[in-house]
């Protein structure tokens, strides 16, 4: 139960960030290079994403238990800490914050420097709205396809990432704009928390091991990935305002 | 044979990432939790210490650049 609860929470927040990325690009293709083009693109993605997940899925269920956990814990781990890395990163001022409304901006001025196909459809905004959403999707994919195979409850999982996408594409409609409202880079960090904490418990059984408190000892985890994470980002924090300091004294005028 | 270039840069890019230590840190962490579970002893700590230690020595070499 614990387990399922986190797997919908974690390819929830996963496919919500993953999604108003994706609705950035796809709007700023609509509005260039017109919708025909960039519903197109968003159409023809997402079938190759039903087809990676339809194939795979049932492939890495077919696995031996322990194997399937090894092989998928330590995936877990290396994307999971990729992503908790890049949180700490802007958390702590070394990595720029991710901000939907200037890549928006910089989407559209990248774009209307290309001619638009004013018959059928343009080219080059169904590859651009195609590229954006199968990228986009592949992480959402590739964490449906690792936490439902595991869990044996790839339906779950394509059901969360299913809310996720039909949640953001309504409010990307409703609002005709960059979903900047959504709070990405926290959402981004509790996706590295719990893909990180999971990565944990699933690579440790996978590799023969054992919890004390078995399922219990989940909730433990991402207690912990979260601290010491925290503790980093403080620790980053403070090394970040010393550099700023002592910057700002070497460019004072004497 | 770009194209098949230009496929396992995209699969490098995506699953393993900026830092490749982080990687190897695990696939060594994994292997060691194995080993050692192998023989008898308990394993849990394994991949938590590993994961505190190669986070904080990653932030940290990223924030000295």
């Amino acid at each position: 139960m614990t387990h399922d609860v986190l797997l919908f929470l974690a390819v929830f927040l996963a496919c919500t960030v993953e999604g108003v990325e994706a609705v950035t690009i796809v709007l700023a293709v609509g509005i260039t290079h017109g919708w025909r083009s960039a519903w197109t693109g968003v159409g023809v993605a997402l079938i190759v994403l039903t087809a990676f997940v339809a194939v795979l899925g049932p492939a890495l269920t077919a696995l031996p238990i322990n194997v399937l956990r090894l092989v998928v814990g330590g995936l877990l781990l290396v994307f999971g800490l990729q992503w908790l890395r890049k949180a700490i990163l802007r958390a702590s001022g070394f990595k720029a914050l991710h901000d939907e409304d200037a890549i928006f901006a910089e989407e559209i001025a990248d774009l209307r420097a290309v001619p638009v196909q004013r018959t059928g459809i343009d080219p080059f905004g169904f590859t651009v709205s195609f590229k954006g959403v199968l990228l986009e999707g592949l992480e959402v994919a590739f964490i449906v396809v690792t936490f439902g195979s595991n869990q044996h409850n790839v339906p779950l999982a394509v059901i969360a990432a299913l809310a996720a996408v039909i949640l953001v594409v309504i409010a990307g409609a409703a609002a005709h704009r960059p979903l900047s409202q959504v709070p990405e880079n926290t959402l981004k960090y509790a996706v590295g928390v719990m893909l990180t904490s999971f990565g944990i418990f699933w690579g440790t059984e996978g590799a023969g091991g054992s919890w004390p408190g078995q399922d219990a000892a989940i909730p433990v985890l991402i207690a912990f990935t979260l601290l010491t994470s925290l503790g980093l980002v403080s620790v980053l924090r403070r090394r970040h305002a010393q550099l700023a300091a002592a910057g700002s004294r070497a460019g004072a005028p004497r | 044979m770009s194209r098949l270039r230009a496929f396992v840069a995209f699969l490098y890019e995506f699953i393993v990432g900026d830092d490749p230590m982080i990687a190897v840190v695990v696939v060594i962490a994994l292997g060691l939790a194995a080993a050692l579970a192998d023989g008898g002893t308990a394993v849990w700590w394994v991949l938590p210490l590993a994961v505190a230690s190669v986070l904080a020595w990653s932030v940290l070499r990223a924030s000295r650049r």
